[in-house]
């Protein structure tokens, strides 16, 4: 812990709290009809994408999920061009083609959000082999769920990063559910991190809602992975705050649960610590929501104002020049 | 040009490929040391170290890595041992590979080829002989490939390597040991250019593949008793060779499509179809399709001789039209 700076801590907040103004403002939308499609927010779990993220440069590359837009905003991603990809508007960053759950940037190393679930594993494991052929220092990410580690693409792609010893760090958000279905009735395991027992590659299990851990387990997996001493498997405890999608209730979680993990907030959590150590006062943590507030409002209204894709344009694209 | 085989002629190919473009990589089941299943990749592990890789049997790590390694700049050519297996392996080629680039907003590129072998003939039964390229000309983002000639199979092999896009090379067992002659050194053949393999006025055959050969074997028959057949070899599905297909019925007004899938929801009917709605007024008589039956593929030698086409059933069709 001792070794996270002033400032690092600071640039976790305003990443995590970026994260969650997005998804609150994003909630909002879909609730009053204003953005078409599905929406599965990542609120509750921002310390996980801004802790693994904070060691990555542009050339590392990332998979992400259907719940992606934590991840997009910790590698690097415009939280203007997302909301107006939520849009379906041009500007977005698909060009409104792709919508929440296929929010990329391969020049900022996103190789996508992800309709499937687990599809993004054997993807990542393919990207970190291309940075091994080319030696070339970067790694891959790998974000998933605890239920997508029941898919078999989980073990295909576990499997083969360890045979050919890849640079890919698999990253578990473990926020308890597959969908409704409680990690209890989907595994018999408590620790997702076991699994890597199967197949010879370190795994470890964490706090997901302490930013500083996150970030300290993941710097010393993808220093590894640098070094070409292979991947591994960090499964990050955690909860989400929201439904499966926004529109979900959410029933099926235990009240009490849900109450206790909301005192855990992440945020919450850095406030405190920020506080504690005496980095940021409470005047300047509103100053930075202010500001943050700000950019999400701004990016709702470059999105709202932004024209849509034209019909003649339909066809573009499907197949590479 | 040099006699070599259809299996020589791939592995020439990607050979050449190879030696050109450092990205190129080869990995599939038992593809380097061993050779592959079918002796396609014979000798190119040593060839070229470290581009030719063995991977665990993990149909999804295969196709998934690649579309992975792909996006991030490499070229993959990876190694389905037999097309029947790519239901192991579908989301990846399907979801993933052949969706990226549109669903991105243009931004992404997916460069691999996932070369796999198909057919049957072989007495193989039904989870090794099956022809389902339809799957993959159904999905948008996807190109198809099916050579039938050793030179075709080197050119078009080059094409598919440097195109931009997820390319299905499918390969056929019965070709594999066939001979022909072959251009040396680099070859390329364009995608979405068919080939008249045989001449003819009274009707046109459309075949790819094994069939091509079967549909030529029966225009010899047919040429004995006065009938002259066109042979036209679609070699790439998608994109598809509209033109070409459409000319020669314009000259022989009969069409006869020859697919060794089996009928329902086949790529014939599909043929059959643009031939209707783009040159109904060219047509002289119903189109026939030539197919294989809408069974599994049997394990018997008689039965699956009955479940195939051949070039008996050409004929008669090719009759019934007259």
């Amino acid at each position: 812990m001792s070794d996270v700076t002033k400032e690092q801590l600071l640039d976790f907040y305003k990443t995590m709290l970026t994260i969650r103004k997005f998804e609150d403002k994003a909630a909002e939308l879909f609730a009053a009809g204003r953005l078409p499609g599905f929406v599965h927010l990542y609120s509750g779990e921002e310390a996980v994408a801004t802790g693994v993220c904070a060691s990555l440069t542009n050339k590392d590359y990332i998979t992400s999920t259907h719940r992606g837009h934590g991840h997009l905003i910790a590698k690097g991603g415009q939280v203007d061009k997302m909301m107006a990809e939520l849009f379906a508007k041009v500007t977005g960053y698909c060009k409104g083609r792709g919508g929440s759950m296929h929010i990329a940037d391969v020049d900022l190393g996103i190789l996508g959000a992800n309709g499937i679930v687990g599809a993004g594993q054997p993807i990542a494991v393919g990207a970190a082999f291309a940075n091994q052929y080319l030696k070339n220092d970067a790694v891959s990410v790998c974000f998933f769920g605890d239920a997508a580690s029941n898919r078999g693409t989980f073990h295909e792609a576990l499997n083969l990063a360890s045979v050919w010893k890849l640079p890919v760090i698999f990253v578990c958000e473990n926020n308890r559910f597959g969908i409704s279905m409680n990690q209890k009735d989907h595994m018999n395991i408590v620790d997702v991190s076991q699994r890597a027992i199967s197949y010879g590659i370190p795994g470890i299990t964490i706090d997901g809602n302490d930013v500083a851990a996150v970030y300290e387990t993941a710097k010393d997996a993808i220093s590894r992975a640098r070094k070409g001493e292979g991947p591994s498997l960090i499964e990050c405890k955690t909860w989400r705050h929201y439904g499966h999608f926004q529109g979900d209730a959410g029933l099926y979680k235990d009240a009490q649960e849900q109450e206790e993990w909301l005192k855990k907030d992440p945020i919450l959590k850095l406030e405190d610590k920020l506080k504690v150590l005496k980095f940021a006062k409470d005047t300047e943590l509103k100053e930075i929501q202010e500001q943050i507030q700000g950019q999400i409002d701004a990016a709702v209204a470059f999105a709202e104002n932004s024209p849509e894709p034209s019909p003649e344009d339909v066809l573009a694209d499907v197949y590479a020049p | 040009m040099k006699k070599m085989t259809y299996a020589e002629a791939i592995r020439d190919g990607m050979r050449v490929e190879m030696q050109r473009d450092a990205n190129v990589y080869i990995a599939g089941e038992d593809v380097g040391k061993f050779g592959g299943c079918f002796g396609v990749t014979a000798g190119l592990f040593d060839e070229f170290p470290g581009r030719v890789l063995d991977t665990p049997i993990s149909e999804t790590a295969i196709v998934g890595h690649a579309v992975g390694a792909a996006a991030a700049g490499l070229r993959p050519v990876v190694e389905i041992m037999f097309i029947d297996f790519m239901g192991v392996c579908m989301d990846e080629l399907f979801n993933q590979a052949a969706k990226m680039r549109y669903m991105f907003g243009g931004k992404a590129k997916v460069p691999m080829v996932v070369r796999t072998p198909c057919g049957g003939g072989m007495t193989a039964s039904a989870q090794h002989s099956q022809c389902i390229e339809a799957w993959f000309t159904h999905i948008p983002g996807i190109k198809t490939i099916m050579p039938s000639t050793p030179a075709d199979a080197k050119g078009l092999m080059a094409a598919a390597i440097r195109d931009d896009n997820p390319v299905m090379y499918i390969e056929h067992k019965q070709l594999l040991a066939m001979s022909g002659e072959v251009p040396e050194g680099e070859y390329v053949i364009p995608l979405g250019k068919a080939d008249i393999k045989r001449a003819g006025s009274d009707v046109t055959i459309v075949a790819w593949s094994w069939m091509l050969h079967k549909a030529l074997a029966a225009a010899d028959q047919l040429a004995k008793e006065g009938i002259s057949a066109e042979v036209v070899d679609l070699r790439t599905l998608v994109p598809l060779d509209k033109e070409c297909i459409l000319q020669s019925v314009a000259k022989t007004n009969r069409l006869v499509v020859v697919n060794e899938a089996v009928r329902t929801s086949g790529f014939a009917g599909e043929i059959a179809a643009i031939v209707v709605e783009e040159g109904f007024d060219l047509l002289d008589a119903p189109i026939v399709r030539v197919t294989a039956l809408d069974i599994p593929v049997p394990f018997n030698a008689k039965l699956e001789a009955v479940y195939l086409p051949n070039e008996t059933k050409i004929i008669a069709a090719v009759k019934s039209l007259f």
